[in-house]
């Protein structure tokens, strides 16, 4: 029995250690390739070794474009984006808990509801809203806006309200605490936990946005890093080196936060699937 | 009037602090309520609206089947339908009982280092669609790509990956499950979790095999779980964009052209706000729709 127990998880490992490797190997790939001249990355003799063209690529990538610029737009906009969408998503998600007012009920049944709509029917109007009519288009704020009531967040926040106890609460308000003093010193310490998974997937989900950033950012000055990126990719003499460079630059703080925070982005992803 | 004066000024303080509880829900649900209803709800109705509106000529006017016709007879929208469809048909399944297996491994007591496969599977997560594009239009470059260079290890000759048909939706294909299968893994894994050991335990001591275990006992307590992953990936793989953008820029010749590339040229290169506001929701009612079915055939005996 114990025998065959041996059998089988050598077995498994024959079969996850060949697949975890592919799976590694873009990842692997995309940062060998950032220290790449172009002619050693497409060449017929493939290295997987890094090379010594780091410093050239950096100055490739920043000739094309002010990348360093992009660079400090995509962290501006997903930090003010991450702490005002987790501020908004637990007051929303507190009231909703915590609270007995008229509608409460349809609300929630509509924002859940709204989980489901494809963002493709938001995304005309919201662009005739945001830049024609608003004229926001190249700020911070254009690409911010659209976002700041996320539907996942405020159903995360609420699910995790629930837990506080409402005697905890009516003590304070016995207190003579204000309702705003209650939120901040005694609501929001108390999920932590979850404060940290929905910003943690707040943050990566802005700092990875795309199609919305393309749409309202057309000056240079304005782009983040996957707009900088995706514009690099669709010219016909890139530096492969360079965008290399830049996607690792985008991703390699995810990779190393990752292997530290992995229960938090694990209970941010299964968010939606907690309701079962 | 002096007497009442004193009586009134705290009554009056309880009425101020009674009212104010009464609208505190609303203070806190407002900034939210706000952004909702100004970038969610109204243009959830807009669209529908501007679907049916004529926006080719100056000024705007309504035109109930303008869009919609056109749409019906468009074969260019029949052609990003197909592709679309294709992906998912290709994709969605076998992403999602990769997930399945991938989970059971994880949930498997034989397997060891799990960190390391943890970071192997779900380090994709958190790669944004621009990098992880950008990184598979290098790796399935037709002349010098490593997808090639190992084929050809294997004495199998290169394939032009990006430049023809059917081995550019491959690699869509291939980019995509990729990207999501930690993903789906994670939430099967979280199903997989919640299934009561007894349960096994029980069916052991009954004789039940491991295989019978899986077919009878995991497989149809995961169906709430598997029936939700399979819903979220339908409605992502209609809202393709990034990789058939990005790694095959819709090519060649439109073979990876999908809806939402499809809606961009519209609404975005030619400005045509009311027919790509009809395209939206036919991906919309797609979307229902399919889900509609997956729900009614996989999640049929729940209730």
């Amino acid at each position: 029995m114990k025998r065959q127990k041996w059998i089988n998880s050598i077995l498994l490992h024959v079969i996850m250690i060949p697949a975890a490797v592919l799976f590694l190997l873009p990842i692997f790939w995309m940062l060998i390739s950032a220290t790449k001249a172009d002619n050693q990355i497409l060449s017929a003799t493939l290295s997987f070794l890094p090379g010594t063209s780091l410093a050239d690529n950096w100055l490739e990538l920043s000739d094309d474009l002010p990348f360093l610029r992009s660079v400090f737009n995509s962290v501006g906009i997903a930090v003010l984006y991450t702490i005002l969408a987790t501020l908004i998503s637990a007051m929303g998600g507190y009231a909703l808990a915590k609270f007995q007012f008229v509608g409460r009920k349809y609300l929630f049944a509509l924002i859940v509801a709204t989980l489901t709509v494809p963002y493709a029917v938001l995304a005309i109007p919201q662009f005739i809203l945001v830049a024609r009519e608003l004229r926001m288009s190249n700020t911070w704020w254009a690409v911010m806006l659209p976002g700041l009531a996320n539907a996942l967040g405020i159903f995360f926040m609420r699910q995790n309200m629930l837990s506080v106890p409402s005697e905890l609460l009516e003590a304070a308000r016995i207190d003579g605490a204000s309702e705003v003093g209650i939120f901040a010193r005694i609501v929001l310490p108390v999920v932590k936990p979850a404060l940290a998974a929905v910003g943690i997937i707040l943050f990566l989900f802005q700092w990875n946005s795309f199609f919305w950033p393309l749409l309202v950012l057309p000056d240079k000055n304005a782009y983040t890093i996957p707009v900088a990126l995706g514009t690099l990719v669709g010219l016909t003499r890139v530096s492969w080196g360079g965008i290399m460079l830049g996607t690792a630059i985008s991703t390699l703080p995810f990779l190393v936060m990752f292997l530290f925070l992995q229960r938090y982005f694990i209970a941010g992803i299964t968010v939606g699937a907690t309701k079962g | 009037m002096r007497r009442s004066l004193i009586v009134d000024a705290p009554r009056r303080k309880k009425t101020r602090l009674y009212l104010w509880r009464r609208l505190t829900p609303y203070f806190f649900l407002s900034p939210f309520f706000i952004f909702f209803l100004t970038f969610w709800l109204y243009p959830i109705i807009w669209s529908l609206v501007l679907s049916f509106v004529n926006t080719r000529r100056r000024p705007w006017t309504l035109d109930w089947d303008f869009n919609w016709l056109r749409l019906v007879n468009d074969s260019f929208f029949w052609e990003a339908l197909r592709n679309t469809f294709l992906i998912f048909v290709g994709q969605v399944p076998m992403m999602i009982t990769l997930a399945v297996l991938l989970a059971l491994a994880f949930n498997s007591d034989l397997l060891r280092a799990k960190g390391f496969f943890r970071f192997a599977f779900f380090a994709p997560l958190v790669l944004g669609a621009v990098p992880y594009s950008a990184v598979f239009q290098l790796i399935f470059n037709g002349n010098f790509g490593v997808a090639n260079y190992f084929l050809n290890r294997l004495g199998i000759e290169s394939i032009n990956w990006l430049f023809e048909p059917v081995p550019a939706l491959l690699t869509i294909i291939i980019a995509v499950t990729w990207r999501w299968t930690g993903y789906n893994a994670i939430i099967i894994l979280s199903g997989l979790q919640s299934i009561p050991n007894a349960l096994y335990e029980a069916a052991r001591i009954d004789g039940a095999s491991a295989w019978q275990c899986f077919w009878r006992i995991t497989l149809p307590l995961l169906r709430p779980v598997l029936l939700f992953t399979f819903v979220l990936s339908t409605i992502g793989t209609l809202q393709l964009f990034e990789e058939p953008w990005l790694i095959t820029a819709t090519g060649p010749g439109g073979a990876t052209e999908t809806l939402l590339t499809y809606l961009y040229k519209q609404g975005f290169r030619s400005f045509n706000f009311g027919y790509a506001s009809a395209i939206a929701y036919a991906v919309a009612l797609i979307a229902a729709f399919l889900s509609f079915l997956q729900i009614r055939f996989v999640g049929a005996r729940d209730e």
